[in-house]
C-alpha cells in the first residue's frame, strides 16, 4: 500500500490542480500501474476545492473504470472533503462511457 | 473607451454602470466619477483596474476626482494599477480585517501565494474564509486555465461591517466566455454561453461528460450555488451578456437549480461589449451555510443534471 500525504503537498487547503496532476500522474497511477493499492490521506487538508480533487482522481476513474476505486482509500477526511471527493466520484461514474 | 463611476455601484444596481461603459476607441480610457461620492462594488475597480492594464498609463485620463470619498480608490490600490499619478492624499492604514486591494494574478504559484497571505487579512472565522478562499480559487484557476488573458486575474474584495459581508470582483480581459465555451458547445449569444457555462459538467475544454483530465465545467455552478444558497448576488458579464443571480426569499431558499435561468435572475444579451469577463459575488457571512450542507445540495442537482443530460442522449426506439 503506498501512503500519499496530500497535506503535505498542498498545506491546509487543497486548491492547486497542478499539484494534484502532479500527484496523480508521479505517484498514484504508477503505484496502481505497479498492482499497489494507494491511500491517499487527508489529514491536515481542512478544504479542498472541486477542481483540486477532480484533477486528482478523475482521469484514473476515466481510464481505469469505477473500480479503480476498490484500490484508492480516502483517508482522515473531514466532512467537505470527503463531500466533494464523493460528487467528483458520482459524476465520473455517471458521464462514464458518454 | 469611457467609463464613469457613479455615487452607488453594487452588485443589485450595478446594471446602469455596465451600460455606461462605452467601449469605443480601446486605446483610450477616460475614466470620470461623481463629484459628491462614490461607493462602489469590488468589480468595479476589477473592472476598472483590468481596463487600464490594457493601456500605456498615458492613454488613461482621469480627471481630479472631487467626491469626498475619492480616497478610497488610493486605499484599494487604483491608481497604482492603472500607473497614473494621483493627488489624493491618504493616511495608509495596514488593510487587515476590511480589504485586500487590486491584485493582480497571472500564474498558478501566484495564486496559491496570493489565498494564502491575503485571505487571512480579512480576519474572518474559518467557515467563511474557507468560504471565501474557494471562491477565489475557483474562479482565478478559470481565468488562469481558460481566459487567454495576458494581463491574468484582477481582482479585489472588502469587507462591508454593516451588512457583514464580503464583496468580491474578479475582472479579466482575456478571450470571453462564448470563444470558450463555443470550442466544445454551440452557443449563439453570450448570454447563451455564460448559461452553458453556469450549467454543472459543462465545459470549454471538451464536449464529452465529465470534462478533462483537468477540468469538469462543475467551477461556476460551485460558485453561484454558493451565493444561491446564501441569498446573495452573483454577477458575470461577458461580451455582451449579462446574468445577475437575484436575492431569493427565505421561503425559495435551498433549492438549487442546474439551468441558472430557472433561478431568479435578471439578464441581458446587449450590454456593451467586454473583452473578457467580469465577475462580482457577494457573500453574505451570517447567513454562510456550512459547506457541507451545500455540497449535498449540489451533489443532488449535479448528478440529476447528468442524467438528464445523458438521458437526452439515449437512443430511441422506432416504433412502426
Amino acid at each position: 500500500m503506498k501512503e500519499i500525504k496530500i497535506a503535505a503537498y498542498t498545506g491546509t487547503f487543497a486548491e492547486n490542480k497542478d499539484t494534484a496532476r502532479d500527484l496523480r500522474r508521479d505517484e498514484i497511477a504508477p503505484a496502481l500501474e505497479k498492482g499497489e493499492n494507494v491511500a491517499l490521506d487527508f489529514a491536515g487538508v481542512e478544504a479542498a476545492t472541486q477542481s483540486f480533487i477532480h484533477a486528482l482522481i478523475s482521469d484514473l476513474l476515466r481510464k481505469r473504470g469505477s473500480a479503480i476505486l476498490d484500490r484508492i482509500e480516502f483517508k482522515s477526511c473531514n466532512d467537505t472533503v470527503r463531500k466533494i471527493i464523493t460528487i467528483v466520484a458520482d459524476y465520473m461514474q455517471e458521464g462514464a462511457g458518454s | 473607451m469611457k467609463i464613469h463611476i457613479p455615487n452607488s455601484a453594487f452588485l443589485g444596481n450595478i446594471d446602469p454602470f455596465i451600460r455606461g461603459f462605452d467601449p469605443a476607441q480601446p486605446e483610450l480610457l477616460e475614466i470620470t466619477a461623481n463629484e459628491k461620492w462614490i461607493s462602489v462594488h469590488p468589480s468595479v475597480l476589477a473592472m476598472l483596474a483590468a481596463l487600464g492594464l490594457t493601456l500605456d498609463p498615458k492613454n488613461i485620463h482621469c480627471p481630479p476626482l472631487e467626491a469626498a470619498s475619492r480616497h478610497y480608490l488610493v486605499r484599494m490600490g487604483l491608481f497604482k494599477m492603472l500607473g497614473i499619478p494621483s493627488d489624493i492624499v491618504i493616511t495608509e492604514h495596514e488593510p487587515a480585517g476590511r480589504f485586500i486591494p487590486l491584485a493582480q494574478i497571472r500564474t498558478s504559484e501566484e495564486l496559491t501565494r496570493f489565498i494564502t497571505d491575503m485571505i487571512p487579512l480579512l480576519h474572518l472565522e474559518r467557515e467563511p474564509a474557507q468560504t471565501i478562499a474557494y471562491i477565489v480559487s475557483e474562479l482565478v484557476r478559470n481565468v488562469l486555465e481558460h481566459a487567454e488573458a495576458p494581463n491574468g486575474a484582477i481582482l479585489c474584495a472588502q469587507y462591508y461591517k454593516k451588512s457583514n459581508s464580503i464583496r468580491i470582483g474578479i475582472a479579466d480581459t482575456g478571450c470571453g466566455i462564448k470563444t470558450t465555451i463555443t470550442r466544445s458547445h454551440p452557443a449563439q449569444t453570450d448570454l447563451d454561453a455564460i448559461r452553458l457555462a453556469l450549467m454543472p459538467g459543462i465545459t470549454g475544454a471538451t464536449p464529452r461528460e465529465g470534462g478533462t483530465e483537468q477540468n469538469a465545467g462543475a467551477g461556476l455552478f460551485f460558485i453561484k450555488s454558493i451565493a444561491s444558497v446564501n441569498r446573495d448576488f452573483f454577477v458575470i458579464y461577458s461580451g455582451r451578456g449579462f446574468y445577475k443571480l437575484l436575492k431569493k426569499s427565505q421561503a425559495r431558499h435551498g433549492r438549487l437549480n442546474a439551468d441558472p435561468f430557472l433561478d431568479r435572475h435578471s439578464e441581458s444579451a446587449d450590454m456593451p461589449p467586454w473583452s473578457g469577463t467580469l465577475v462580482g459575488v457577494d457573500i453574505t457571512l451570517d447567513r454562510t451555510e456550512e459547506f457541507s450542507l451545500l455540497l449535498d445540495a449540489i451533489r443532488d442537482t449535479y448528478g440529476a443534471a447528468v442524467r438528464e443530460r445523458r438521458k437526452e442522449r439515449y437512443r430511441k426506439p422506432r416504433f412502426t
